[in-house]
């Protein structure tokens, strides 16, 4: 019975091992990480052409092509790491774990944020350097945090669902895009607030937005994860 | 095969019987001194509007009900509401688009109220395909609930987000929007063919709603036996 003992154990110790096998099998295969990466790359590279980013257009655009380069990545993070659990039947074995499911989505929204904020923290100063703008500003980084949270909480829920279906991966952006749109909407709008050097108070509703964001669908996530895991 | 229930048959003629009388009341409603003949969508648009967000509403009502019950009943009530709803408010943004030609001179605006319309047609859409690629009747109806509360929470606060910046959506019952475009004040004929509308829309839609019901339950039952052939 010492399953039983862990499973008293503290809810933070198996959210912490979640997190922990994540970063340990990312580390050994760096798959999500160098595809999100080179993907990320990529399509600044493509809306570089796309829209012809002069030193006028990039100051009015470089906070939507940087949200909709993270939203883009982030959609091949959340299906590979999920997908990874499907296909091996490592899901299994973790709902086989005698800790509570919610442990099992908060350690998979940690270990995904953590890859989205490492490869937004790697794009930032590639994307400072090619068009010369400081994008590292501390009001930049507080907003890439609260959306990426707000992305990462509702992505994982509905990853979870989008492997577990016929289409799987082609998916997960369908379910994923029209839902977060509050949460593009009002990171953009903070961040383009934040780089235009706008006051404190107009970043101030866009940025409570995102918390509200956050707080609003992280609690409804965590009450029916329960549901899409269930066999 | 049970026959169709009487009520039911009486709901079918009365709902054609009330459509035909809502267009009669409605053609022959006093003409708009502004907007002329094109005003006359408003009466159906707005009927197709408010079913449809109440169908939208009671289909995150019923996903609520079914995660709590498990109870398959819940889930073929909310598949109808959200199937018809998905329908109607189709009609509206094609009716509202007919209109917004003459009086606003464009097909489309991204105003709050037509951005935020057109998301949850996207979320609606991106639900029945998210059902139609899980076979296990359980699953199916578990991950079309979750979605479905996600969908139906993130509408509105997609709604209020995009509200930040102004709007020219005409608020013709009780509002006063200074810049509004294309509201008008209705005489007494044309609010009795107005709330006329309401009603044979909410009529319309009770009744689609419940064959809707009686379709889901033949469907389960040819499910049901096409198991035990292949037994």
């Amino acid at each position: 019975m010492a399953d039983r003992t862990t499973s008293r154990g503290s809810f933070l110790k198996a959210v912490a091992a979640v997190v922990w096998k994540d970063v340990r099998a990312e580390f050994r295969s760096r798959e999500l990480f160098s595809a999100m990466l080179v993907f990320s790359l990529l399509i600044i590279l493509i809306f570089n052409f796309a829209l012809e980013l002069d030193l006028k257009t990039r100051q009015s655009v470089t906070a939507g092509v940087l949200w909709s380069t993270f939203a883009f990545a982030g959609t091949l993070g959340l299906n590979r790491s999920m997908a990874i659990e499907k296909d091996r039947g490592c899901l299994d074995g973790l709902l086989l774990a005698p800790v509570d499911r919610s442990a099992i989505y908060f350690g998979k929204v940690i270990s995904n944020l953590a890859f989205m904020l490492i490869v937004e923290l790697i794009v930032l100063p590639i994307y400072s350097l090619l068009y010369s703008v400081n994008l590292f500003q501390p009001g930049l980084l507080l907003v890439i945090l609260l959306g990426s949270i707000g992305y990462a909480g509702v992505g994982t829920l509905l990853a979870t669902m989008s492997v577990q279906t016929r289409t799987r991966d082609i998916l997960l952006p369908i379910l994923l895009f029209p839902v977060v749109i509050p949460v593009l909407l009002a990171a953009v709008k903070a961040s383009s607030g934040v780089l235009g050097g706008a006051d404190w108070e107009e970043i101030l509703l866009p940025l409570n937005l995102l918390i509200a964001y956050d707080v609003i669908f992280i609690a409804v996530a965590f009450m029916v994860f329960e549901n899409v895991v269930e066999e | 095969m049970q026959p169709k229930p009487l009520a039911l048959r009486i709901l079918d003629i009365a709902a054609v019987v009330v459509l035909a009388v809502a267009t009669y009341m409605a053609l022959n409603a006093p003409l708009e001194r502004v907007m002329g003949e094109v005003q006359k969508v408003f009466y159906f648009h707005v009927g197709t509007a408010w079913t449809a967000l109440l169908g939208f509403i009671l289909g995150g009502v019923f996903s609520v009900i079914y995660l709590i019950t498990k109870n398959l009943k819940w889930d073929k009530f909310q598949v109808a509401a959200i199937e018809v709803s998905l329908v109607f408010f189709l009609i509206t943004i094609v009716l509202g688009s007919i209109w917004a030609r003459p009086a606003w001179n464009t097909w489309w605006t991204w105003d709050p109220r037509l951005t935020t319309a057109a998301i949850t047609e996207l979320i609606y859409a991106a639900y029945f395909m998210l059902r139609q690629g899980i076979d296990d009747p359980d699953r199916r109806a578990r991950f079309g609930a979750v979605y479905a509360l996600v969908g139906a929470l993130s509408a509105p606060i997609t709604f209020f987000a995009i509200r930040l910046f102004r709007t020219i959506h005409p608020v013709v019952i009780g509002g006063t929007n200074p810049e509004a475009d294309g509201g008008f004040s209705m005489t007494p004929d044309m609010l009795s063919a107005f709330f006329f509308a309401l009603f044979a829309f909410s009529i319309i839609f009770i009744d689609l709603f419940w064959n809707r019901i009686r379709l889901g339950d033949l469907q389960e039952k040819v499910e049901q036996l096409k198991l035990k052939i292949s037994m």
